[in-house]
């Protein structure tokens, strides 16, 4: 075993941390991840079954995958051009607008909601005008799109930032001396250079759009079968003392966030091959 | 290869989402209501969609429901959830809506018995055996006593709760407004846990085995003692509770909007209904109607009970004096102690 100077002669610290880590892990990851898996299938698989061909509950899986598969689009194309302003351009603004777009991840998702309720409710600036003309955004898809974005936004562009930075722009120079247009060399030559970065970020927007509870939760007025997404579902399955089909439920949208990192995992693996043979 | 990935990704993404949400024809009803009548208004809902399909010639509705705390399902239909009924805790929170001008002034005589086509009250429903002795209002304010109920700025059911404590206190020997608010806030000290909704305590109670005693609807704790089994928990009767009136009406502005007035009418209308009166009462909230009531027997014993009217003035005045910002809650309850 090979191991850096920096480490090679303190054991017992590396060791201390290895077991603090692995400690840590288990205690707040794999012990709670296996006790809603344990607490699906309790009642054995007909009842965890059962609780996925539920109407309401069909609703809260298609709601879910349809909120995702709009926002997250909107998230990469948002999140591409976002990335592109700040890593390629020199702005009067730009630190505003970096701040900007990580103010997602530093605003409570609850709050994230509610301003949304402020904008578009009956009583807010919108509200009254999108009334008359009988368009209802929140409590209906729309509010629960909009909440998703909000909050999903900065995955995408926080990925691409530092990778496309690092990357300069001495290779869109180059295009550019070729006869590139700007179409063109961010076709041919940006993208490529952060697909990996770029699928990432798509995949972790995934995973957080697919399980957002807070921000969701004040916009969805909670009408069973029509705004409740999984997250809200599994509150109400679990109010509603039936604790085996909440936790069938919590197990499957588990599944979903997995089956994402797992992608993840494969693809920077994959990247990574890719980048040693080039 | 220089094409870019996940393009093709990107157009089958979004093609599901042109798909729209939803694409029933079906006529739908949304009923937005308080938090522990899940159970109630699921089997209603059921049970009116056949009704109205047998009087109007197998037409097929579909009636959904939103259940929270009653305060905070108020505030989703002022800000614009779609409510075609509303069937909320107390009168209070329907008046809320009223003012904002989606229901029509005098909506309480609409319906018969003030628009509360059940009631219930509150009972305290403690740990097998009642090991703490928790007999009456005064108990509670007992050191060492858990005390869980729900939060009375957010819950209809908490603000029953604390109007029953407060009219049992004025009520003892040397009773007065001060001797009440000083046995609040005993109590309010010896709470646990602080939910937002009746249901949320009711969990906290009964699965997560906070605290001896939680105030609680009577609906709510037979419920609970339905789903967990009767061996687990007692339900303890006060020497003197409230008579709750959860109001019913119909949001005048969204049926007229929609085109649903006829068919919310008939819905609250079918809840005064024997089958509706039945449902009630098999949901554990006492039947208005005499014959269904005496029908379900032992289950509602006759209780000591005040009205909001007779003992507070009304909802405007109790939640005035109560639980607006300032009221006898703000004084009391100081969470950080």
């Amino acid at each position: 075993m090979i191991s850096s100077p920096a480490t090679r002669d303190r054991p017992l610290t590396r060791w201390t941390a290895v077991i603090l880590a692995v400690l840590l892990l288990t205690v707040f990851l794999a012990l709670p991840l296996a006790a809603v898996f344990t607490e699906a299938l309790r009642r054995g698989w007909e009842t965890a079954l059962a609780a996925y061909a539920d109407p309401d509950a069909q609703s809260a899986i298609m709601l879910t995958l349809l909120v995702a598969a709009i926002a997250v689009p909107v998230n990469t194309l948002g999140g591409i051009a976002a990335a592109w302003c700040v890593a390629k351009y020199e702005f009067p603004g730009k630190r505003l607008l970096v701040a900007l777009i990580e103010l997602p991840f530093s605003v409570s998702p609850v709050i994230s909601g509610m301003v949304f309720v402020l904008v578009f409710g009956a009583q807010g600036w919108l509200g009254p005008w999108l009334q008359e003309r009988g368009v209802q955004i929140i409590f209906a898809l729309p509010g629960l799109v909009l909440a998703t974005v909000f909050v999903t936004f900065p995955f995408v562009a926080r990925t691409l930032i530092p990778l496309m930075q690092e990357q300069g722009r001495t290779e869109e120079e180059a295009a550019a001396t070729l006869g590139a247009s700007g179409w063109q060399s961010f076709r041919l030559v940006t993208l490529p250079n952060v697909k990996w970065a770029l699928l990432t970020g798509v995949l972790l927007c995934n995973a957080r759009a697919m399980g957002e509870f807070g921000a969701v939760s004040v916009v969805s007025g909670h009408i069973r079968g029509e705004t409740n997404t999984m997250p809200l579902y599994i509150e109400i399955l679990y109010n509603e003392y039936q604790f085996a089909a909440a936790f069938a439920v919590a197990a499957l949208l588990a599944l979903l966030a997995l089956v994402t990192l797992f992608a993840k995992t494969l693809l920077e693996r994959f990247s990574g091959r890719r980048r040693e043979i080039a | 290869m220089a094409a870019f990935l996940p393009r093709r990704a990107l157009l089958g993404a979004a093609a599901l989402a042109a798909v729209p949400a939803g694409a029933q024809s079906l006529p739908t009803l949304l009923n937005v209501s308080y938090d522990p009548t899940r159970e109630l208004y699921r089997a209603f809902n059921a049970a009116f969609a056949a009704h109205w399909a047998k009087e109007n010639g197998g037409q097929r509705i579909r009636v959904n429901s939103s259940h929270g705390g009653s305060g905070s399902q108020a505030r989703a239909v002022i800000d614009g959830q779609q409510a075609d009924v509303v069937t909320l805790a107390l009168a209070y929170d329907v008046e809320a809506i009223a003012e904002r001008g989606l229901i029509d002034k005098g909506w309480m005589g609409r319906l018969p018995h003030n628009s509360a086509p059940y009631t219930s009250t509150i009972v305290f429903l403690t740990r097998k055996g009642n090991p703490k002795g928790l007999r009456d209002w005064g108990d509670l304010a007992k050191e060492g006593v858990g005390v869980v109920t729900p939060n009375p700025k957010t819950s209809g059911g908490a603000r029953w709760n604390y109007l029953a404590a407060w009219a049992w206190a004025q009520r003892q020997p040397g009773g007065s407004d001060a001797a009440a608010e000083e046995l609040l806030g005993r109590i309010l000290r010896n709470v646990t846990v602080l939910d937002t909704g009746a249901r949320g305590s009711t969990t906290s109670f009964v699965q997560r085995g906070q605290g001896d005693v939680l105030l609680a609807w009577e609906n709510e704790a037979h419920l609970a003692l339905k789903e967990f089994g009767a061996g687990q928990f007692d339900i303890v009767l006060p020497s003197l509770s409230i008579l709750a009136e959860p109001s019913v009406t119909v949001v005048d502005r969204n049926v007229d909007r929609r085109g649903t007035r006829a068919v919310a009418e008939a819905y609250l209308r079918h809840l005064y209904s024997p089958e509706g009166q039945a449902l009630a009462a098999q949901h554990f909230y006492r039947p208005r109607d005499a014959g269904v009531l005496a029908a379900a027997g032992g289950v509602f014993p006759p209780l000591n009970m005040v009205t909001i009217d007779e003992a507070f003035g009304g909802w405007a005045e109790a939640q005035k004096a109560h639980f607006a910002d300032g009221g006898s809650f703000d004084r009391i309850y100081r969470p950080s102690r």
